[in-house]
């Protein structure tokens, strides 16, 4: 069960791959995109995920493979014909030129007339909340603002499709969660398609629509954030988002090789209870809207247990006795 | 990522070197023509090697140059390595600016004016032209450069490393002597080299700063350019060259050795 | 400690500052059948009066004599004229130079500044001297062009043998700031053009170019100044009627034993150059700062 495919898909990676020397970083991808979603290509660094978006922003040619737009191969377009248009993760601003030219600077390229272009820019700027930093340049800008000025430079060329290379690893936590809702909503606003490429899975659950998950140059899973993590497609997916139990499956004859339980699917307890695993915990971490308790069994690995605030509180201290366990629908099958 | 370069990227850096190592490579290949007339091929040939070492006014222009060289690029990279910590480490301190400028000016001055000012100042002072004059002359015009090369050296160096070595109890000279000065060493005995080739190369400063008996390689070599091109100069030239080439390999080794070690 | 860190100022003081004030001196005097060849003679054992009838014996005569000439006025033009020739010169070779440069691999650009820098460690009067025997009459440019038969070009002892000379002896000065800038290129800005519609030819006009800016007035401006004042290049390529201050100051100084002459045509190179100087000063002092920054 995954998402729909998307009916008349936008961009269509059909087998691409692609190696640099020794290191393959696209190993026949197939992947599409529906026009007007948000989607996140979430993986560890050195996944492939920032070479398959320069493949399709055209600064990286695949070695196999094709990439549609539209139904067309895109093979054959340099970068500046490709309707594509990317934010960098050094946002890459123009620093000899101010914000109104930054923004403006696709424009002129593609040869809009002043006053237009003008009030183009304007409307960009007042989309991302920048009005009248106008004549600044980019190093009397923050982080935020520096962020901002890049996606209106790359939204302001009116592209089918936004390119968003780790958009938010440069700025601090709390900045961080306001854009991811921002860029939600710029995003909804505006209706074009967003691909962001990022490690940060709060970042691409925060945001996205659906999602693929990359491992090693090759597509693991594809789909909405909830069905990633509550079926994630193999061992890699369910340990790469969130934390997980693993437990070797025991042999039930349906290809399972793995049970996964969540932690926050646990509870933990003081006194034992028909059918908890008894065991002593060994470490208590407290997040303010969660507890999270590691917890020594006699059997595997430790456990993680995560508490939401509000359930019955508790005392345990590492060293204390402790009870776990979790309800049989808490249990999914997971492949290697 | 950095692109390749493009066949006009390569064009344009052949074209470039080529432009650059031509005359010094024909100069080279000149030097062992046999015959008298400089452009005018008639065969290999030794023989104005041989006769550069009967040239005793060449010789002992060559001495005087090394000599003069040795004496002002050691007392340009000391002078040389005291502005540049003082422009890197002494914070702000008043004039600095000043002191920047008036360390930095003779790089980019006309040799003309450097030697005319400092002739006039030797007369005013009633120094006797000669060997001590184009020593301190050649001292004064480099230490500009010395500073440029350690100044750039120091400024990458960590300054909590002298910081330790006086929290372990090293007064503020030595903990410089031995915590930053074992670093930057590389980029004094750069300096040293950039003076002392300055010096073994300088034409103008010397003409006018030189006097009786102290006339160096290049006052030599200029005098005898006027006359014309001989196959003699070639031979200097190209034993010049050879120098320079051994000694940029050498510290160029010198230098990969550290590196590695 | 900081007695010690003064001695290079000192030093400088000396023998820089205080000659430049006799330049100013000797430029206000005028010429003298002595040793040395110029009146008045400060005369301190006259104490203060001594020093009343050396200052009102000064006069600004000696300038008015240059600036009455034409020959000092058209040497000063055809300087600037020469300097400015040679840096436009420089810039359309050196340019794409380190341009080319700056896309190599690293292991590579290493090799070539090298490359660049190994010229200027040779002797100067030795790589213009190699040019005498290229550029004459019967030199080896004209042999290989006698061997295509191509007509002889007269450039020695002309203005386009200074010019070649300058250009030669000066391009590792326009290379290596031009490079140092374009190295540090941020090549992600250059894709950011591309993706929003500039060719690789209209990105390197709106993107690369302009931010290298400051390298090429660094280049202009350390080729330029002490270009004015070259002396060994007019005199060893230029012909007779080759005009440049550092030849004429040379000439008036040693020729002519004229040192008022010669000091008067010091300051006014000095003057002229005193604004590009500040310039320079100012971005190295940038540069410094940015370097510790």
């Amino acid at each position: 069960m995954s998402a729909p495919p998307p009916a008349a898909p936008l961009v269509r990676f059909e087998a691409v791959g692609k190696r640099f020397g020794d290191v393959v970083a696209a190993d026949g991808v197939d992947l599409e995109l529906a026009e007007g979603e948000f989607f996140a290509l979430l993986g560890p660094s050195g996944c492939g995920k920032t070479t398959l978006m320069r493949m399709l922003a055209g600064f990286e040619r695949p070695d196999a493979g094709r990439i549609l737009l539209n139904g067309a191969d895109i093979a054959g377009l340099p970068p500046h014909r490709r309707p594509s248009s990317m934010m960098f993760q050094t946002y890459a601003l123009f620093p000899h030129l101010t914000v109104e030219q930054n923004v403006g600077f696709g424009l002129k390229q593609q040869g809009w007339d002043k006053a237009r272009a003008a009030a183009r820019v304007e409307a960009m700027l007042a989309l991302v909340r920048l009005e009248g930093l106008n004549r600044r340049r980019p190093h009397q800008l923050s982080g935020g603002q520096k962020q901002r000025v890049a996606l209106a430079r790359a939204l302001a060329v009116e592209p089918r499709i936004v390119l968003l290379d780790e958009p938010l690893a440069a700025l601090d936590r709390k900045l961080r969660e306001e854009t991811q809702l921002e860029l939600k909503a710029i995003q909804r606003a505006t209706r074009v398609t967003f691909m962001i490429v990022t490690h940060d899975q709060d970042e691409a659950m925060g945001v996205a629509d659906r999602m693929a998950v990359m491992q090693a140059g090759r597509i693991a899973q594809v789909g909405a954030p909830r069905e990633v993590y509550e079926r994630p497609a193999n061992r890699f997916v369910a340990e790469f988002i969130g934390e997980a139990n693993l437990f070797p499956a025991k042999d039930t004859g349906d290809g399972a090789d793995f049970t996964l339980v969540r932690p926050e699917r646990m509870t933990i307890a003081a006194e034992a209870s028909p059918g908890a695993i008894p065991g002593r915990v060994a470490e208590v971490a407290y997040f303010g809207d969660r507890t999270r308790y590691v917890v020594k069994t006699d059997a595997g690995k430790p456990l993680l247990v995560s508490q939401a605030a509000g359930q019955a509180p508790l005392s345990l201290q590492p060293g204390d006795p402790a009870f776990v366990s979790w309800p049989k629908n808490a249990e999914v099958k997971v492949p290697a | 990522m950095r692109r390749g370069p493009s066949p006009f990227n390569r064009l344009s850096v052949g074209a470039g070197l080529a432009f650059l190592y031509a005359p010094i490579v024909l100069l080279v290949i000149y030097s062992f023509n046999a015959s008298r007339l400089v452009t005018v091929w008639g065969g290999w040939s030794t023989k104005w090697y041989a006769a550069l070492a009967q040239d005793q006014a060449m010789l002992d222009a060559v001495s005087v140059s090394l000599r003069v060289g040795l004496i002002s690029a050691s007392l340009a990279t000391a002078l040389g390595l005291l502005a540049a910590v003082s422009l890197a480490r002494g914070g702000r301190f008043g004039g600095r600016g000043l002191f920047g400028a008036m360390v930095y000016a003779p790089l980019s001055l006309p040799d003309v004016i450097l030697g005319l000012s400092l002739l006039l100042l030797f007369v005013a002072l009633g120094l006797p032209r000669g060997f001590w004059t184009v020593t301190l002359s050649h001292a004064t015009v480099t230490i500009g450069y010395a500073t440029v090369v350690i100044r750039a050296r120091l400024a990458s160096v960590d300054p909590s490393l002298e910081e330790a070595a006086r929290d372990l109890g090293c007064p503020p000279a030595q903990a410089f002597l031995k915590a930053t000065l074992p670093v930057i060493a590389p980029a004094v005995a750069a300096a040293w080299m950039l003076a002392f080739t300055l010096s073994l190369d300088d034409l103008v400063v010397a003409s006018f700063t030189s006097g009786p008996g102290a006339t160096t390689l290049p006052m030599r070599l200029y005098s005898a350019v006027r006359l014309g091109v001989n196959p003699e100069i070639n031979a200097v030239s190209t034993l010049l060259i050879g120098a320079v080439a051994v000694g940029v390999s050498l510290a160029g080794l010198a230098i990969g050795r550290r590196r590695d070690a | 400690m900081w007695k010690v860190l003064a001695l290079p100022y000192l030093w400088l003081a000396v023998f820089f500052g205080l000659p430049f004030l006799l330049v100013a001196k000797l430029s206000l005097s005028h010429t003298a059948l002595a040793i040395p060849p110029y009146a008045p003679q400060l005369d301190l054992s006259r104490g203060l009066s001594g020093l009343a009838a050396f200052v009102r014996a000064l006069s600004f005569e000696t300038y008015a004599r240059l600036g009455s000439d034409r020959l000092y006025l058209a040497a000063y033009l055809s300087s600037l004229r020469f300097a400015a020739l040679a840096t436009g010169l420089l810039l359309l070779i050196g340019y794409p130079m380190a341009y080319g440069m700056s896309r190599f691999g690293a292991g590579a650009r290493r090799l070539l500044v090298l490359a660049v820098i190994l010229p200027f460690w040779t002797s100067f009067l030795i790589r213009i001297y190699a040019w005498i025997a290229i550029l004459k009459p019967a030199g080896l440019l004209n042999q290989a062009l006698a061997l295509l038969h191509l007509p002889p070009l007269t450039l020695l002892d002309s203005d386009a043998g200074v010019l070649i000379g300058l250009v030669y002896a000066y391009l590792p000065f326009m290379v290596l700031p031009l490079y140092a800038v374009l190295e540090r290129h941020d090549e992600s800005l250059v894709e950011a053009a591309l993706d929003l519609g500039c060719t690789r030819t209209s990105a390197f006009w709106r993107v690369t170019l302009p931010m290298s800016l400051p390298g090429v007035l660094a280049g202009a401006l350390l080729c330029f100044i002490p270009m004015v004042g070259e002396f060994v290049i007019p005199d060893l390529l230029g012909g007779s009627r080759t005009l440049m201050l550092g030849k004429t100051l040379w000439t008036e100084f040693f020729a002519n034993r004229d040192w008022p002459a010669a000091s008067a045509v010091a300051i006014a190179l000095l003057a002229t150059l005193a604004l590009p100087m500040a310039l320079v000063q100012r971005q190295q002092a940038r540069l410094a700062g940015e370097t510790q920054a």
